[in-house]
């Protein structure tokens, strides 16, 4: 999705979307009011946020000692749910 | 096609019902997705009868629902089916919602509507009520005024609605009763004719397992503005291409059709205006009131959406009076559908003529060529008091 709006002579016909997963490009991220950031200190990659994130956007982490899991901020609604379900309250929710 | 083409086209005996049917069938439609009970019509009962005789190769499909058998249509004209149903009344209605869909996806369903009148009370018999009401759902709508007209109107729908630079659905209307269940001579087309004339559909955009797409998809403040004014675009092309259409169809058929039907005009001092089967019984009132010495003329509307505007102007621009007859009424409104329709048009003359509004046969009413010649007096009465309009008027109730 370009940043410059299309006219309704440029835009296809009904809305029709001919390019499969072209939602990709669109970032709900920036929907988010809030945004969950992980301490990663207290982090005992249980993985239940990996499992309750309704977007998906925790994105598993393979091959680093240091963490389990990342956010993927593009697409991040700010829901919170994570943050919730955290048994450990590793991730807080910041304003922004 | 040869110069005698019209040598060979068989004559038949049909109802308004059975000549949508033929039509549908010679136009090899892929899809009828139809609601199969009242107030539905005898047009997909005959349908059905051609699909399982096997002399149409179509999908038919009985939904539960008026609102299920439109919604059944979008899905099958988006896949790229040539696709048809018919309606009327409360079942027109009960589809309101997905009629703006199949036009807002650009889909170019034919839909047949034996056009009747809206409960309460009950009545199944003609008048414009429910194709009035489905008006702005961005639908092209002609009126036919006899079976022969819904016959070609239904071959030449297919046609228009499914160029890739209209993709419109259309409503091909007639009144109910008066014109469904009227047996008339109708002359249909060889069926190689009509093969000729209406190839199968070949949709740029579809529904293909092979090439995904997305329909439907959400539009926000951001863009819906834009889809719609691309539908307006859409309405005002087809509009362009009607003097093609009709021509492309005179030759075929040696039927020659316009947007209006006009009569008489020629020095007209006041025109009936109206739409469906009444053109007909106007037609009579105006050589009735020749007789009289009335200069009188007629102006049919065969296309309704897109409003043929500068037909309706050159028709009336000369006149002292103007009587619109609407088989539907708008409670409250300042007038009726075609009156205003027409109030709109002639607006851009720098002189109007008088103009009243008559609503008559409602529920069915039998409209007779006294009522018209009446309201055509009454006009030009009002004319010759030197006022512009008047309220709405009722032909036919009793006071």
């Amino acid at each position: 999705m370009s940043s410059k709006k299309q006219s309704w002579k440029e835009v296809t016909i009904a809305g029709v979307i001919t390019t499969p997963r072209s939602s990709l490009e669109y970032k709900t991220g920036v929907w988010r009011s809030q945004t969950p950031v992980i301490d990663y200190a207290k982090c005992t990659k249980c993985l239940i946020c990996w499992i309750y994130c309704p977007e998906p956007t925790i994105v598993r982490i393979t091959g680093n000692p240091e963490k389990a899991v990342e956010i993927d901020q593009n697409y991040c609604k700010g829901c919170g749910i994570c943050a919730q379900v955290c048994p450990v309250k590793a991730i807080e929710m910041r304003q922004g | 096609m040869s110069a005698t083409k019209e040598y060979n086209q068989k004559a038949l005996g049909l109802r308004g019902n059975d000549a949508v049917a033929y039509a549908v069938k010679q136009a090899n439609v892929d899809v009828i997705a139809a609601y199969p009970i009242t107030p539905q019509t005898l047009m997909v009962e005959e349908l059905s009868r051609f699909v399982a005789s096997g002399e149409l190769k179509a999908k038919y499909i009985n939904t539960e629902s008026e609102h299920s058998a439109m919604s059944g249509c979008i899905g099958a004209s988006l896949a790229g089916a040539r696709t048809f149903t018919a309606t009327a009344s409360q079942g027109l209605a009960y589809m309101h919602e997905a009629l703006y869909a199949a036009s807002g996806l650009r889909c170019p369903i034919v839909m047949a509507v034996a056009c009747r009148a809206l409960s309460a009370p009950i009545n199944i018999h003609g008048d414009h009520s429910d194709v009035f009401g489905s008006r702005d759902a961005g639908w092209m709508q002609v009126f036919c005024e006899n079976p022969q007209e819904a016959y070609d109107m239904t071959l030449l729908g297919f046609k228009l609605a499914e160029r890739e630079d209209v993709l419109t659905p259309i409503m091909v209307n007639f009144d109910g009763f008066i014109t469904s269940h009227c047996l008339e001579r109708v002359e249909v087309l060889p069926d190689e004719m009509v093969n000729e004339y209406l190839p199968p559909r070949n949709a740029k955009l579809k529904l293909d397992v092979d090439k995904p797409m997305t329909f439907g998809a959400f539009a926000l403040q951001d863009y819906y503005f834009e889809f719609k004014r691309q539908q307006h675009e859409a309405m005002e092309h087809a509009y362009r291409l009607m003097p093609e259409m009709w021509s492309e169809y005179a030759k075929l058929s040696g039927r020659n059709y316009a947007n209006v039907r006009t009569y008489r005009l020629t020095n007209a001092d006041v025109v009936i205006v109206s739409a469906g089967s009444t053109s007909g019984t106007a037609r009579y009132a105006v050589d009735e009131l020749r007789q009289q010495k009335i200069r009188a003329g007629a102006l049919g509307i065969r296309l309704f959406r897109p409003w043929p505007g500068p037909e309706v102007l050159k028709a009336l621009k000369n006149v002292k009076a103007v009587a619109v007859l609407d088989r539907a009424t708008s409670l409250g409104a300042p007038g009726t559908t075609l009156y205003e329709d027409v109030a709109t048009t002639l607006y851009a003359l720098p002189k109007q003529p008088t103009l009243t509004n008559y609503v008559y046969g409602l529920g069915g009413r039998d409209i007779r060529t006294r009522d018209i010649v009446k309201a055509v007096r009454e006009t030009l009465k009002l004319a010759s008091d030197k006022k512009k309009v008047s309220p709405i008027k009722f032909l036919g109730v009793r006071e």
